[in-house]
């Protein structure tokens, strides 16, 4: 090893932060431009499940918490799109990967939102997974992605909390709500389980990614994590756990469940969910479309920057 | 398609969360100029009432030490025992002076 590469593992043992100055192993750097970019990518497309619904939110109050979350999600991208640049790649090249199909995002989102209540379960099932995850991802080893797990985190809870108050609002209510409440929870708690990643057994990053500390828990441990706090919370909204097969190991202090439907986890990353070329299209359209105001914005501070040197001369 | 960021600058936000702490940097965002910076930043890092001033700085504006540096930048200070107080062995009923 290289006296570089030396001081590089003697930091990440000694449990220091990486900082984007700091030497690095390529595959390092490259792990973490796919990773936080990926990250950054899902926040964004994951406006548009719930973005679908802001017009129709059933009261005003509820629009309001959700066009808050869907800023929030906005702004996380840009928390995570900001410390990936810090590895030297640039937003547009990011954007680019995304909109050609070279970089992932979260296949959650190209699951379909086709009742309110799947904006209730979006905001509890999807986003307290993405809350498990980022917890363990607050310790990763790399500076900028660590802090901006740590901002995202503190605002994320909100997340969480107003879906599942959603959620309770239809579980309590009249006995057609109740059953909208209960499909949705059918249809998003499996992929929600999903959104860990692959048994470690078949995750292609995992181990490099462990051993540098990027990821500090596997995707099995976390996913255990989640279904063991979701058992009581599905109890309290008095709905029906959607995995027949739930029971609780006394031996491991776990729950047991089901296996998931890997063909479906693998076919859905490969672009054939319900929604992969809509998020994508309608990303591609958004961007075009927004071109004529990054313009004017352009040409507003050229006008500025020239009436200011005008001035100054 | 054009690369809007790439025309843009990269600025530094600071945020005071507090009258009387420090502004602690909080990330980093692209803008033409400072006025648009302190826009975007309070969108993007003020949501919540998290502070009560900004400071945005342009990245190239600042002037960093250099972390493999660090041995030799700041040697000078490690042979100077003399400058904490634990250096000062003093008698013991007085010691927590």
């Amino acid at each position: 090893m290289t006296s570089e590469a030396t001081n590089f593992m003697r930091k990440i043992e000694a449990e220091e932060k990486i900082e984007p100055k700091d030497w690095m192993p390529e595959e390092y750097r490259k792990n973490l431009i796919r990773q936080i970019s990926q990250h950054a990518h899902s926040e964004v497309i994951g406006m548009q499940p719930e973005g679908n619904w802001i017009t129709r939110a059933p009261s005003l109050r509820r629009k309001a918490v959700l066009l808050s979350k869907v800023q929030d999600e906005a702004g996380h991208g840009l928390y995570l799109y900001s410390a990936a640049e810090t590895l030297g790649i640039s937003r547009s090249e990011m954007i680019e990967q995304l909109q050609t199909g070279k970089a992932k995002y979260s296949s959650i989102f190209n699951y379909p939102t086709l009742t309110w209540a799947d904006v209730a379960a979006i905001g509890w099932l999807v986003d307290g997974a993405a809350i498990v995850n980022q917890v363990s991802l607050q310790r990763t080893s790399y500076g900028p992605y660590s802090r901006g797990m740590i901002r995202i985190c503190k605002e994320e809870s909100f997340h969480q909390r107003q879906g599942y108050e959603a959620m309770l609002a239809l579980a309590k209510g009249s006995p057609e709500q109740k059953a909208m409440a209960q499909d949705a929870l059918n249809r998003f708690y499996w992929p929600a389980l999903m959104m860990f990643g692959p048994h470690d057994s078949a995750s292609a990053h995992s181990q490099k990614s462990m051993e540098w500390k990027i990821k500090r828990e596997t995707n099995d441990d976390l996913r255990q994590k989640f279904v063991d706090q979701t058992v009581k919370q599905i109890e309290v909204l008095g709905l029906e756990h959607p995995d027949k097969n739930l029971q609780w190991n006394e031996e491991r202090g776990h729950y047991d469940s089901s296996d998931l439907n890997w063909d479906e986890f693998w076919s859905v990353i490969n672009g054939n969910g319900h929604c992969n070329r809509q998020r994508i299209e309608h990303h591609i359209a958004a961007h075009d479309e927004g071109e004529w105001v990054r313009d004017a914005i352009a040409a507003y501070n050229e006008k500025k920057r020239a009436k200011k040197a005008q001035n100054a001369a | 398609m054009t690369k809007p960021t790439e025309k843009l600058e990269l600025f530094e936000v600071f945020v005071r969360s507090k009258r009387g702490l420090d502004h602690k940097h909080v990330g980093s965002l692209h803008a033409e100029d400072h006025e648009q910076a302190l826009e975007y930043a309070r969108d993007c890092y003020t949501r919540r009432s998290e502070g009560v001033s900004l400071w945005v700085v342009k990245s190239s504006d600042i002037c960093a030490s250099q972390e493999d540096d660090a041995d030799c930048f700041y040697d000078p200070n490690d042979d100077k025992p003399y400058r904490h107080a634990t250096y000062y062995v003093l008698p013991e009923p007085v010691n927590n002076m």
